[in-house]
């Protein structure tokens, strides 16, 4: 009798990933605002890793009736090195060990936070939940540039590496059976008969001689039988299916003046990396243009956006002209959904804002679906933001401006910008 | 050099699928020759992950889906990812066959100390012990475990998982008071779970339908002068009498209680066996590999390794101690099985006053006796002996809220014995541990409110959080729920009160 030994560390790794996923999708909420929290502590360049989260014990308690403190209570302890009966002693301080910790946190109560990691992906997801970009409706079916390949049964021909063997080999063996069918018959037919008359009739007779001959041959044709032939072979077919994509572009402008100091700018680039991240977390294909500006705008990477430092005064009019530009440019508006998102500390040349608020509402706002306006500032707002609270009333649902006094400010905020709305 | 071959059943300290087969045969004849009897076993390798999987379902193979599942998880990884804990070197599942988990990280000989604690050990105690066989049925828990599973993704799906885990939220938070303590309850089995499922449903509703029955006809005479309380008698089994009783819930609702109630039947005698149970085990795993070692079947390197972990599992921190956290279960079990054969076979003069029966006699039949007859409670009152008290150095305080100071009221002295020995006996007793709240009333004729009672044990009150337990038992019952304390005059004052407006939502 030999023991059964079960090797189960190749088994399904991820048992409690359900029981997981169930935790974080229970405590959303609570783990929202820790991410929230992280995110204000994070560097610029680690925002896309998994989190040390941490949310308060007392909310994911399990509580039972249980005993509380005081009552009459007997505990029985070892290592009784200086106790006579009938000694007193005072009361260890709450929570400390010694004499009546036998009972361990018996209501759950007084924990202190539950710490966990969340990988990178539940990191994101919750971070990025319930957001959408709003008023995406531009679906441009004209230009198609995106194919799907699906699979769509067999054909006689095509190209050798999409032979498929299955269905080639079953075709090839019906074939055989089928075609080999009569000889085989035959064949039989012959043997019983060669059999009989090797009976009755010497080895060497005309008739055994005839029967052996025509044997042979049926066997000759029956192997002649090709085991595979042309007319078997069969290929996967995949056929191309046209896929709509719906077509959109971010522009990020962002205010690199003289006027937004190293934290303001700190600000802006976290809030547009976030956007980034969210942008190509979400949507398989958007376009994001760049563009910087002091007194004078221009067209930036990725990498110069979020890392370089340069300088200067301020004309914000500036980037709303390249703006309009790339945007006559590259993206007709019929077939973009264009999204603007602009970063400022709101301090601009005093003649220049009414400039941007025509420029806005003249040219801009009629081409996008959605300009989102943040103002990075501690102080009282600028007359940028003035001019654009006009803009905000007369185009409401495409112009939305907030506001950032600090780090702990972006993430509401962008969540307030990017809110899913009901359709 | 074939023919002067070692005796050691295995060399070096990695292990292999054949050394592990080799050390369960020997281990398993030994066991034989003890004369210790077990289910069939199976062991199954895993992985540390796996092991941590494994504890968050409480050991079990197959569990319900559940957040709280999650939660320990996530705990339990973090500590063991931070190096605050190890993980258990074993855990085994009273199943028939028995199922006992070895962890890929161990050594060779850490899996044959496993093997033969969990898979010899545990297994003939879990076979053996009176409660087990009693509340378990060992062949049928993995079967019921799929059941449940299947049977809860089911109601997932049909009613949405917010509602199905609201409800076992709820059967949670009661759930230490979800078991019958003195009934024996029907063997499980998922045949007879899956055909009875549905008369059950019918069945289960019909009988709720008596509470209903007495609504309408309230503007009838009202006869009946004397109020008849519904229960009759109190209820102490709070899931049992949901299950049966609340009039809101659905069917499904009533089997996911139901579901939850059992399986807490389950464990309940492994919760009143610990001390036992583990020191039983761990005799044992030190009795079979000592005798390894003298038969020359292990080496001394083997021992050194064993002996090591072996002391740390049964070391107990004295009460001054930093690491102290209570009485070590497998250090006190161990201790009384050896003081038991120690006085069957080397009784004194102690002995034979305080032990009579056992002293002198065969140890082999006083072990299995005592094995299969008693729980923590009742094994402590009966066997613990003045030695090992004193040995213990054990001391009992008193913590009486209305005296200012805690008072040592016995010692391991003459005068004392007696009084630690029912002390440490009380303080296994899971009565007197978990509060005492019973079903007192239903009020069948007004609002169909629930008043449960709690009967204080040496006036110790419930602690704060239990009034969110309230809520729970709110939740399941539908309508208004009380809870009701006796105050020192004797007189029944409310504790508290939870609203429900279920039935408005119902109705909307």
């Amino acid at each position: 009798m030999t023991v059964r030994i079960v090797d189960r560390r190749q088994d399904s790794r991820n048992k409690s990933s359900i029981n997981r996923s169930r935790f974080i999708r229970r405590f959303k909420g609570q783990i929202r605002k820790a991410v929230a929290d992280a995110i204000a502590r994070r560097g610029i360049r680690d925002l896309e890793s998994g989190e040390k989260i941490g949310i308060p014990g007392q909310d994911i308690s399990e509580p039972q009736f249980r005993h509380g403190k005081g009552g009459v209570r007997e505990s029985v302890h070892p290592g009784n090195d200086r106790y006579q009966t009938g000694d007193q002693m005072d009361r260890p301080p709450a929570g400390g060990q010694g004499q009546g910790s036998g009972q361990a946190s018996p209501d759950g109560e007084g924990l202190d936070d539950f710490v966990f990691t969340l990988t990178r992906d539940e990191f994101l997801d919750i971070f990025f939940d319930e957001l959408a970009l709003p008023n995406l409706v531009k679906r441009q079916l004209a230009r198609i540039d995106e194919y799907k390949r699906v699979r769509a049964g067999y054909t006689q021909s095509g190209v050798p590496t999409n032979i498929n063997l299955v269905r080639t080999m079953r075709g090839a063996a019906g074939r055989r059976v089928a075609v080999g069918g009569p000889y085989a018959t035959r064949l039989r037919a012959l043997q019983s008969e060669l059999e009989a008359a090797l009976d009755d009739m010497p080895v060497d007779a005309a008739e055994v001689e005839r029967l052996q001959r025509e044997i042979a041959a049926l066997k000759a044709r029956h192997e002649a039988i090709p085991f595979i032939d042309p007319f078997d072979l069969r290929y996967s077919n995949r056929i191309r299916i046209p896929e709509p994509s719906t077509q959109a572009v971010m522009f990020c402008l962002m205010d690199v003046s003289g006027s937004m100091d190293e934290n303001r700018k700190q600000m802006a680039k976290r809030f547009f990396m976030l956007l980034y991240l969210f942008l190509n977390r979400n949507y398989e294909h958007i376009e994001v243009v760049f563009i910087r500006h002091h007194t004078v705008a221009e067209e930036v990477d990725e990498d110069d956006f979020f890392h370089s430092r340069e300088t200067g005064g301020t004309i914000v009019s500036s980037a709303l002209k390249l703006m309009v530009q790339v945007i006559s440019a590259r993206y007709a508006s019929s077939i973009w959904n264009i999204y603007c998102a602009q970063a400022s500390d709101g301090d601009n040349w005093n003649d220049d804002s009414p400039q941007c608020r025509e420029l806005l509402a003249d040219s801009i706002l009629p081409l996008v679906q959605y300009y989102a306006y943040i103002e990075i500032t501690d102080g009282e707002p600028q007359n940028l933001w003035h001019e654009y609270e006009r803009l905000a009333a007369s185009h409401a649902g495409v112009f939305a401006m907030q506001h950032i006094a600090e780090v702990s400010d972006i993430y509401p905020v962008f969540r307030e910008l990017f809110r899913k709305r009901l359709a | 050099m074939t023919k002067k071959k070692s005796r050691l059943i295995a060399e070096g300290s990695d292990w292999t699928i054949e050394a592990i087969a080799r050390y369960d045969d020997e281990i398993g004849r030994v066991a034989a020759r003890y004369g210790l009897d077990c289910y069939r076993h199976q062991l199954e390798i895993i992985t540390a992950e796996q092991m941590m999987d494994a504890y968050a379902a409480i050991g079990m193979p197959v569990y319900y889906h559940h957040w709280s599942f999650g939660k320990h998880f996530l705990e339990t990884e973090n500590r063991y990812k931070r190096g605050q804990m190890g993980l258990a070197y074993e855990i085994v599942i009273n199943s028939d066959p028995c199922i006992a988990y070895l962890m890929e990280e161990n050594t060779l000989t850490m899996q044959a100390l496993v093997i033969a604690h969990a898979a010899y050990g545990h297994n003939s105690f879990f076979k053996g012990n009176h409660m087990f066989k009693q509340w378990t049925s060992a062949d049928a828990i993995i079967d019921y475990l799929v059941f449940a599973r299947n049977y809860i993704a089911e109601c997932e799906e049909r009613h949405g998982v917010d509602a199905v885990e609201q409800l076992i939220d709820a059967c949670h938070a009661l759930s230490n008071l979800g078991v019958d303590r003195y009934k024996r309850s029907p063997p499980l089995s998922l045949e007879k779970e899956k055909t009875r499922q549905r008369e059950r449903e019918a069945y289960l509703q019909a009988q709720v339908n008596d509470l209903w029955r007495t609504l309408p006809r309230h503007d009838a005479a009202v006869t009946e002068a004397e109020e008849k309380r519904f229960p009759a008698e109190p209820e102490e089994n709070l899931l049992y009498f949901v299950e049966k009783n609340a009039p809101l819930l659905e069917p499904w609702q009533r089997e996911i209680v139901r579901i939850t109630r059992k399986i807490g039947q389950y464990f309940y005698p492994q919760r009143q066996t610990q001390v036992m149970n583990e020191g039983w085990a761990t005799y044992w795993h030190y009795t079979l590999l000592n005798t390894l070692y003298d038969e020359g079947r292990v080496d001394d390197g083997f021992m050194l390794e064993f002996l090591q972990s072996h002391t740390n599992v049964v070391y107990q921190p004295p009460y001054s101690s930093n690491w102290y956290s209570g009485i070590n279960p497998y250090a006190l079990g161990f201790a009384m099985w050896q003081d038991i054969r120690r006085i069957c076979e080397r009784p004194d003069d102690e002995d034979r006053a305080w032990f009579p029966e056992i002293a002198g006699s065969d140890w082999r039949e006083t072990f299995d006796f005592a094995m299969r007859n008693f729980k923590d409670e009742s094994f402590i009152a009966q066997y613990l002996s003045p030695r090992l008290m004193r040995e213990f150095r054990l001391f009992s305080v008193l913590d009486d809220d209305s005296q200012t100071k805690l008072k040592v009221d016995a010692i391991h002295d003459e005068q004392g014995y007696r009084q630690l020995r029912r002390n440490l006996a009380e303080q296994y007793n899971l009565g007197s541990s978990d509060p005492n709240i019973q079903v007192w009333n239903v009020d069948l004729r007004g609002d169909r409110s629930l008043t449960l009672r709690h009967f204080a044990h040496q006036r110790r009150p419930l602690s704060p959080a239990s009034l969110t337990v309230l809520e729970h038992m709110a939740s399941l019952w539908g309508f208004n729920v009380r809870l009701e304390q006796q105050a020192a005059d004797g007189e029944w004052n409310l504790l508290a009160e939870r609203k429900t407006e279920r039935r408005k939502q119902g109705a909307a």
